[in-house]
C-alpha cells in the first residue's frame, strides 16, 4: 500500500469512533501493546527531547525502503507514533521525504503535532522525513 | 486543621468577576487549575486597559500637552499603587519591568557587572525556576564567578543547615524564590535575609508565586531586591515589578540604554536619569502598568485574609480527595505550602494524564514546570500540577479528581 492509501485506511478506521473517549482508548491501546523499538536504540543518540514527553527514533533500510522503529515514555505519544510508523515505514525513501501527512488533521489529532505541545512528535516527523531525504540521496 | 473560609468571602460572586471562567474548553465548562502559570483577569483590569487606550493614551514623561500629562499621571499612579501594595518606602524603588524574569535579569546583569568577579559566588536553591537560575549562570560565566546551590529535602524544603554552610564570605548575593512554583513550598525568607544580612550579603527574592497568595511587605522582610510578575497576580502579561532598595539601585549600572533613562546625551558621554527612570529605557508598558494597578486594587478589595483561608481550605480538600487515587504520589509536602499540588500517579506519564484532563475541560500544567534541576533531584520526568487561585471552587476540585480517576482507568 502507498502512504496515502494507508492514511485513507486510518481515516476510515477512525470514522467509526463516536467520541473522543473511544478514539483515545484506541490510541492508548496502540501505545500499550505495540513493541516499537529495539532496546539497544533507546539511547541518547536516538533520543528526541520534548518538554512534555520524549521520543526515540531509529531508521534502517529494508531493501530500498525505509524501516522506522520508535518509542516514547508517554503512552498517548507512543500510540500516535504507532500510526506514524504504520504510514511511513517500509515505504520508498523518496515517498517518505515528500509525504503529506494529512491523516493527523483528519482524525482530529493535529494538536499533538503542534509546536507548542513540545512532546517530541513534531521533531520526530521532521526527522523521519530527513531520513527519507538522506536515504533517497544515498541510493 | 483545615481553615474555614472567611465570612463575606463569596467565591461564586468573585468568579463572576472573571469573564474567562464563564467560557468552555473542549465543549465543557472550564475548570482552570493553572493559575501558577498565569492567572485569569477580572473584568475591571481588562476595562482599565481598554479605557486607557480609548481615552487616555499618549507617551509618558514627554509631552507638555494635557493628554500626555494625564497618561503620565495614570502611569505614575500605578507605580504608587505598587509601592503601597508592597509597602516600599519610596516609589523611586519601584521599577516597572516586563515580568519577574526581566526583573531578575536586570539585577543579575547589573549586579554582576559591578560586584561579581573571579572567586566570588552567587547562592541560589535547588527549587528555583529557570528564570532564577539561568540569568545568574550567565552573570557568573561572564565574570568568572561560581553558582552555589542550597539543596532541598525529600519534602521539598530548603536544607537550612546547608544554607548556613554555603553562606561564606565569597557569596556576593543570595537569590531565592519566596514560593516554589512546582512544590508550593513557602521558604523562610525572613530568616534567610536576616542571616545573609548578618554577613552583609544582599538578597533577591523571586516573588512571582508569593504575591498572588500573600501580603508581601518589603520593609518587614528587609529584602534588598524583590521581583514579581503582573500576570500571576490577576494583572496583564508584559508587566512586572522590580523593587530594590534605593542604595542598591543607585549602586548598580543601568541595564538597558535608550530614551527616558538618560539625563544628558553627547557622543562623548551620557549621564543617567534618576531612579526609577534609570532602569526604564524606552517607552514603558503604560497600559500594562495601569492594568496592574487595577489588579492590585482588585486583590486588595478581595482581601488576602479571605484569599488565604479559601485557598487553604481548597488545598486541603483537594489533597484529601486525590489521596483516594490509587498509586498517587505528591511531590512537595512542605509544612508551609501555598495552594499548589504537584503529583504523579504510578505507571502513568504526566503528559498522558494532562491530555485526558484537557479533553475533560480541566486545565492543569504538566511537565517540568521550568524547574528541570528539581525534577532531576526527585528523579522524575515531570509532574501534573494543579495550582489554585481564590476563584477556584470545590466543583473545580471535584472535576479534577473525577478526571484523574477516569484518566487512570483509561491509561492503566
Amino acid at each position: 500500500m502507498t502512504i496515502n492509501e494507508i492514511q485513507d485506511e486510518i481515516i476510515d478506521e477512525f470514522s467509526l469512533f463516536s467520541d473522543w473517549m473511544e478514539k483515545y482508548e484506541y490510541i492508548i491501546d496502540l501505545g500499550k501493546h505495540l513493541p516499537l523499538i529495539d532496546e539497544q536504540y533507546k539511547d541518547e543518540e536516538h533520543l528526541i527531547k520534548g518538554c512534555q514527553s520524549q521520543v526515540w527514533l531509529h531508521a534502517g533500510l529494508n531493501g530500498d525502503k525505509v524501516a522506522f522503529t520508535a518509542d516514547s515514555d508517554a503512552v498517548i505519544t507512543k500510540g500516535i507514533i504507532a500510526l506514524l510508523v504504520r504510514v511511513l515505514s517500509n515505504q520508498p525513501a523518496e515517498e517518505v521525504a515528500r509525504a503529506d501527512l494529512y491523516f493527523i488533521d483528519r482524525i482530529g489529532l493535529k494538536e499533538h503535532l503542534s509546536p507548542t505541545r513540545s512532546n517530541g512528535l513534531l521533531s520526530m516527523v521532521k526527522q523521519m522525513k530527513l531520513y527519507g531525504v538522506a536515504l533517497h540521496a544515498k541510493n | 486543621m483545615p481553615v474555614t473560609a472567611q465570612k463575606g468571602f463569596d467565591v461564586e460572586k468573585l468568579r463572576s468577576d472573571f469573564p474567562l471562567l464563564q467560557t468552555s474548553m473542549n465543549g465543557k465548562p472550564i475548570a482552570f487549575l493553572d493559575s501558577a502559570a498565569s492567572s485569569q483577569k477580572p473584568a475591571r483590569v481588562i476595562e482599565a486597559m481598554d479605557t486607557y487606550y480609548r481615552e487616555k493614551h499618549a507617551n509618558v514623561h514627554r509631552g507638555v500637552y494635557q493628554l500626555s500629562q494625564e497618561a503620565t499621571t495614570a502611569y505614575e499612579n500605578a507605580r504608587e499603587l505598587v509601592r503601597d501594595f508592597i509597602n516600599a518606602p519610596s516609589a523611586r524603588e519601584v521599577i516597572f519591568v516586563r515580568g519577574c524574569t526581566e526583573g531578575i535579569n536586570l539585577v543579575a546583569s547589573s549586579f554582576g557587572r559591578r560586584f561579581l568577579d573571579e572567586g566570588s559566588e552567587v547562592l541560589i536553591s535547588a527549587m528555583e525556576h529557570h528564570s532564577n537560575i539561568v540569568p545568574w549562570q550567565m552573570a557568573c560565566e561572564d565574570r568568572g564567578a561560581k553558582l552555589k546551590v542550597i539543596p532541598v529535602n525529600d519534602a521539598g524544603e530548603l536544607q537550612m543547615d546547608e544554607f548556613e554552610r554555603l553562606l561564606t564570605d565569597k557569596v556576593k548575593i543570595v537569590a531565592l524564590t519566596h514560593v516554589s512554583n512546582t512544590l508550593g513550598t513557602i521558604n523562610p525568607v525572613r530568616e534567610i535575609i536576616e542571616k545573609a544580612h548578618a554577613k552583609n550579603i544582599p538578597v533577591l527574592i523571586d516573588g512571582a508565586q508569593a504575591v498572588p497568595h500573600m501580603q508581601v511587605d518589603v520593609q518587614e522582610l528587609d529584602v534588598d531586591f524583590y521581583a514579581f510578575s503582573g500576570h500571576k497576580v490577576y494583572g496583564p502579561t508584559g508587566i512586572g515589578v522590580l523593587y530594590g532598595k534605593e542604595e542598591w539601585l543607585n549602586a548598580l549600572p543601568p541595564y538597558q540604554g535608550g530614551g527616558e533613562m538618560i539625563e544628558t546625551v553627547t557622543f562623548e558621554k551620557t549621564t543617567y536619569n534618576e531612579l526609577p527612570h534609570k532602569f526604564e529605557a524606552g517607552t514603558p508598558d503604560i497600559a500594562g502598568a495601569i492594568g496592574l494597578g487595577a489588579a492590585i486594587e482588585y486583590v486588595r478589595s478581595v482581601g488576602y485574609e479571605g484569599i488565604h483561608a479559601h485557598e487553604m481550605e481548597l488545598l486541603h480538600y483537594a489533597a484529601r480527595q486525590l489521596q483516594e487515587v490509587e498509586g498517587i504520589r505528591f511531590i512537595g509536602t512542605a509544612r508551609e505550602k501555598a495552594s499548589v499540588i504537584s503529583f504523579l500517579v504510578e505507571g502513568i506519564h504526566p503528559y498522558d494524564l494532562g491530555t485526558i484532563l484537557d479533553k475533560l475541560g480541566v486545565a492543569v500544567r504538566t511537565g517540568h514546570h521550568c524547574t528541570q534541576p528539581l525534577m532531576e533531584r526527585y528523579c522524575i520526568p515531570g509532574t501534573v500540577r494543579a495550582s489554585l487561585a481564590f476563584y477556584n471552587n470545590k466543583t473545580d476540585i471535584d472535576r479534577l479528581v473525577e478526571g484523574v480517576k477516569r484518566a487512570v482507568a483509561m491509561l492503566r
